[in-house]
This record gives C-alpha cells, structure tokens and sequence, in this order.
C-alpha cells in the first residue's frame, strides 16, 4: 500500500470515530442528572430562561446536537458555563501549549535518560549494572506519579527550599512537574531499550559487522541502535497519550494551568460546553499524532508493511 | 497441559514423561529470586489486609481521637495518626483491602470478557473475527480515560461503577493476546480430534483451546492487577474513585497530599504500601513471564 493510500485509509477510520466520541460525550453529558445551571436555581424564571437561551438550551435536543457537531468542526465549543465570559475555544488555545510544554519536556526527558540507561544494560547484560539499572527501571514504573510529585515536593520544596513547589511561572517551576511526569517514563523506555538491543545484539548481522572488525561504539550505536529502539519509536504514542493522562494529575499537583486540570475542574462544575470541547480536542489530537508516528515507524524501518 | 492427559496414561508413561510446561516453568521462575521474593511478600501483604478486621491490636480506621490529633509515628501509632485522630496503619491496611480488591475484582471482569472476546473471534475466524477485532481497534483509539472521568463525575460514583469503567478498558489487550494464540492452536490436530469426537464449538473453545492460552494469559493478568489498582488510585486522587467512608491506597495519598507540609507521613506511608505492592506485582509479572516465555515453549511445536 502506498503512503498515500495508507494515510487516507486511516483519515477514513479517525473521522467516525471522533464522530462516536463526539456523539457519545453529547448526549452522556446531556443524560447527566443535575442541570448546568443547578447552582442558580433561585434565579427568576425570566432571567434563567434568557440564560437557556443564550446556550441554545431551549432548542430541541437534535437541534442542539446537530449544532454541537457543526460548530464542533470549527472547533468551535460556545462559551463556558462556568465562566460565561470566556470561550472555550480560547481556553483550549491558552491551555494547550501549558500541558503541550509539560508533556513535551517530560517526554524529552525520558527519551534522552531512558534509551542510554537500557542500550548500556543491554551491552553489560547480566552485570551488576544490569541488574542495578533494571531493578531501579522496576521501581520507576511502581511508583505512581502522585506519590512521586508530593515525595518530591517535600523533599526538594519543603526542606531544601531550593524549587517552587508549585504554579508555572518561572523555569524553576518546571523542574517538579516534569521530573514527576517524566520518571515512569523514563524507567519504562530504559525497559523496552534493553529489550530492543537484546534482540537485535543476537543477529547475524551485528556479528558480521563485528567480524569486519568495527569497532563496538559503531557496531552498537550505527547498527544495532537503529532496529533497537524500534520499539521505543512505537511506544512514542501510547506514550504520548499516557502523559496526557498523568498530566491531569502533575498539573493538578503542581497548580499547573493546562489541559488537564481544566478538564479535571470542568467535569466537577458541570461545566458541559468546556468538558465536550476538552474530550474533543484531546481525541482528535491523539489520533493525529498516532498517524504521525506510524508514518515515522515506516521511515525508520523499511521492513514494516503500512497496513 | 499435563491435566488434560487421561489419568491411566499418565501412570503408565509417568517415568518417560518429558517434563511439563508447568514443571519447566516453575523450575525456572524458582531461580528468579527477585520475582520468587516479590511473590512471598505481596502474599504476606495479601493476607495482612484480608486478616485486617481481625488482626489483634489493629485499631478501628474510622476510630477518632480529636483530641489526639495528628501526630507523627510513636510506638503507639507506628505509622502516626491523621488529623482526626484516627490510627494510620490501621487506615493503610483497610485501604489496601479495599485497593486489592478493585484491582482483583475489575481484573476478574477484564479476563471474562477479554478471554471469551478473543477464543470466540480467533475460532470463528473470518468475518466474525473480523467485525469483533474492529470493534477492539476503535475501542483502543478511544481515549479512554475521558470517558470514564465523565462516567463518574456525571453518574453515581459507586465502587461498581468504578468495577464497570476500569473492567470495560483492561479486557481489550487481553482479546488481542488470547485471539493470536487461539490463531494459531486451532490449526492443531488435538483441536480436530476433539471436534471429529463430537464436541461443539463452545466445548472446544472452552475445554481445549483456552486451557492452552493460560500461560501468556496468566502472565498478562499479573500485569493487569497492578495496572489497575494504579488506576483506581489515580482516579481516587482526583476525587472520582472509592468514596468515604471508605478508603483505598489512592485516597489515603490523595487526602494527605493536601496537608503534606504539615504531616508528610499521611502521604509518606499509603504511598509506601502502593508502590511497593505495585512493584511487587511488576516483579512477579516479569519473573512469570521469563518462566512461560511463549517463545520458548516446548511443547507447543
């Protein structure tokens, strides 16, 4: 299949199913008991119905429907319950780089950690730094991320008072959040390293390579590290999405003003326009970047089939 | 599978027998100290919290001391008590109940569904399996996680709910594992004997084909509970799992998160028996998957 065709093809099956995601959040949100405006119930009949009609709550719920997705195409969510003077669509575009900082340096992060811990346990493998790096990797990926941010906290926060413990003003004020974010990861992609290297350090090739009498940094680092970290390449996108995921609970912690804790305090004030708009936007950018990676995974290995 | 071996014949070639799956694998996940330890102690921890109501001089969870207050960890309370007074180590041992629970009830789920997902699509083949697998691969791109923040925070944020919304997600790997190894046994002549002996399609499935899935099953499992009860944990941190009065690992670390300047063993301690559970099951799980490496199996030529 070409490339071309192949990305088509996965075009096809990302649309319906944003469609399904939007379709599914809508009406779970609108079946939802307790009304958007439950905290006002005071308010006269009058006021609360001009309320309704500014949110299109009076309009028949397929009206209401089929104008969520047609809006929702432009990304275009209609202003925030909660706080009425902003759209959400703002929201998104102020949050979105906050979390896509965060997650990007963590990522980063566990990348440049990660894959020389695991290539170095794979060429010693069997010694004690092995064993040393994987039972350290183990623990890495126990400890959950919000035990990590408190422990961290207290130790470097409250004690050393050498970093902020929490908000995002500052490059100090990263160092907590991704470090908290990154951990797991890095333990996870040292992990998958080793794996890769094992693997590939046994093939017939690697030995012929040795036999031509190269020298072991470039037998390891040119040849063997290119199939090696495949699965490190793959694990880029469930990756990615994970941290979206733990991102909710660093930036929670940390009081960091991304996504994650927008969508966290939106789903507790009912706020419906912003908790659909967040779901959308996060699904749809999953999918994208999943297609971005399996195109990448082609690049740097001819042998997969685009399927 | 030595089970399935008719008991006479057994007898008969028992001082031939080649050595088992089983036997092998055991022998190999005994020299595995680190996954052998780490099975031990999350048994130990395993009985503690079943034991909890029990145990002698383990105090109430919910007794309050007002007057106590929080204090740090004496010879009383070993691991301190919280602002209300009440006995941290007795509130640790009943959260972790309640967390290993979660994380063995929603995996029970999982594996139902997932197992008979999977053993039905890869026997039926065709377009059975492939209409079943589609419905895995759309569920896989949903971001989940979304979905069952809205589950809770809109509906009832009862511990079912909580059962229904992990166990809905874990099942799919579990399908995708079990229906590749289905793929490939039902190709095998003991399949076909069973079916010229008559047996029907959900007979061979369950009695003959998913008895030989166990081995990545099982390994799959071990890695399914941790994952889990990090979920819940994760989900009861930010308010949406087990609700109070009752307490797991993740609440217990969530409600000290918030005074951690104060009395940091309130997180230091549930923190402590989360992670270390959660390590324990991680170890196990890679010690059990070394010893049923599906790659290295004898048995299945």
């Amino acid at each position: 299949m070409s490339l071309a065709a192949f990305i088509v093809r996965r075009v096809l099956i990302i649309v319906p199913t944003l469609w399904v995601i939007a379709t599914l959040t809508f009406f779970l949100v609108h079946a939802a008991p307790g009304g958007p405006f439950q905290a006002e119930r005071d308010i006269p009949a009058a006021a609360k119905a001009q309320l309704m009609r500014t949110y299109g709550l009076d309009q028949p719920l397929y009206r209401q429907y089929t104008h969520f997705l047609a809006n929702a195409v432009r990304l275009d969510f209609g202003p925030s319950y909660k706080f009425p003077s902003r759209q959400v669509r703002e929201i998104i575009f102020e949050a979105f780089p906050v979390s896509a900082e965060l997650g990007g340096w963590a990522l980063l992060l566990a990348i440049l950690i990660g894959v020389p811990i695991g290539v170095i346990a794979a060429v010693k493998q069997n010694s004690a730094a092995d064993y040393a790096a994987m039972g350290l990797a183990l623990a890495g990926v126990s400890i959950p991320n919000f035990v990590l941010g408190p422990v961290l906290v207290l130790g470097l926060a409250l004690s050393l008072y050498v970093l902020p413990p929490a908000l995002w003003e500052g490059p100090g004020s990263r160092v907590l959040p991704v470090l908290t974010l990154s951990t797991a990861y890095v333990a996870y992609i040292a992990r998958l390293t080793r794996g890769g290297m094992l693997e590939v350090l046994r093939q017939d090739y690697i030995r012929t390579a040795r036999a031509k009498g190269l020298s072991e940094p470039v037998v390891v680092g040119k040849h063997a590290m290119r199939l090696g970290i495949l699965p490190v390449v793959s694990y880029i996108g469930p990756a990615t999405a994970r941290i979206i995921m733990g991102s909710i609970v660093v930036e929670s912690i940390f009081s960091v003003p991304g996504l994650g804790r927008y969508l966290v305090n939106a789903a507790f004030n009912r706020d419906y326009t912003l908790v659909l708009g967040l779901v959308l936007f996060y699904a749809s950018f999953l999918m994208v970047l999943n297609l971005v990676i399996d195109v990448a995974y082609t690049r740097l290995d001819p042998r997969v089939e685009l399927a | 599978m030595s089970a399935a071996a008719p008991p006479v014949a057994e007898q008969t070639l028992a001082s031939v027998r080649p050595e088992g799956l089983w036997a092998d694998a055991w022998k190999r996940m005994r020299r595995n100290r680190a996954a052998v330890a780490a099975g031990a102690l999350l048994a130990v921890i395993a009985l503690i919290t079943v034991a909890a109501p029990w145990l002698p001089g383990l105090p109430d969870p919910t007794a309050q001391d007002l007057k106590l207050g929080a204090t740090p960890p004496s010879a009383a309370h070993w691991f301190g008590t919280d602002e209300l007074g009440r006995d941290t180590l007795a509130r640790v041992v009943h959260g972790g109940r309640i967390s290993l629970m979660v994380g063995l009830v929603a995996t029970l789920v999982s594996l139902v569904i997932g197992v008979t997902w999977g053993a039905v699509a890869g026997y039926r083949g065709g377009r059975t399996d492939e209409l079943m697998m589609r419905v895995v691969d759309i569920l896989y791109s949903l971001p989940y996680i979304f979905l069952v923040i809205l589950l809770l925070v809109f509906f009832s944020r009862s511990i079912l709910m909580l059962f229904v919304a992990l166990g809905l997600v874990q099942w799919l790997t579990m399908a995708r594992i079990v229906r590749g190894q289905v793929l490939s046994l039902k190709q095998q002549t003991f399949v076909e004997a069973a079916r010229a002996l008559g047996a029907d399609d959900a007979a061979v499935i369950f009695r003959h084909i998913v008895p030989n899935t166990l081995g990545p099953v099982i390994v799959y499992t071990t890695l399914t509970v941790p994952a889990i009860i990090l979920q819940e944990a994760f989900l009861s941190f930010l308010g949406l799992g087990v609700q109070p009065p009752d307490a797991s690992w993740g609440t217990l670390v969530s409600d000290g998160a918030r005074v951690l300047a104060l009395f940091p063993w309130l997180v230091v301690f549930p923190g402590l028996a989360l992670s270390l559970t959660l390590l324990c099951f991680n170890f196990l799980g890679d010690g059990l998957r070394d010893a049923l490496d599906p790659y290295d199996r004898r048995d299945v030529a």
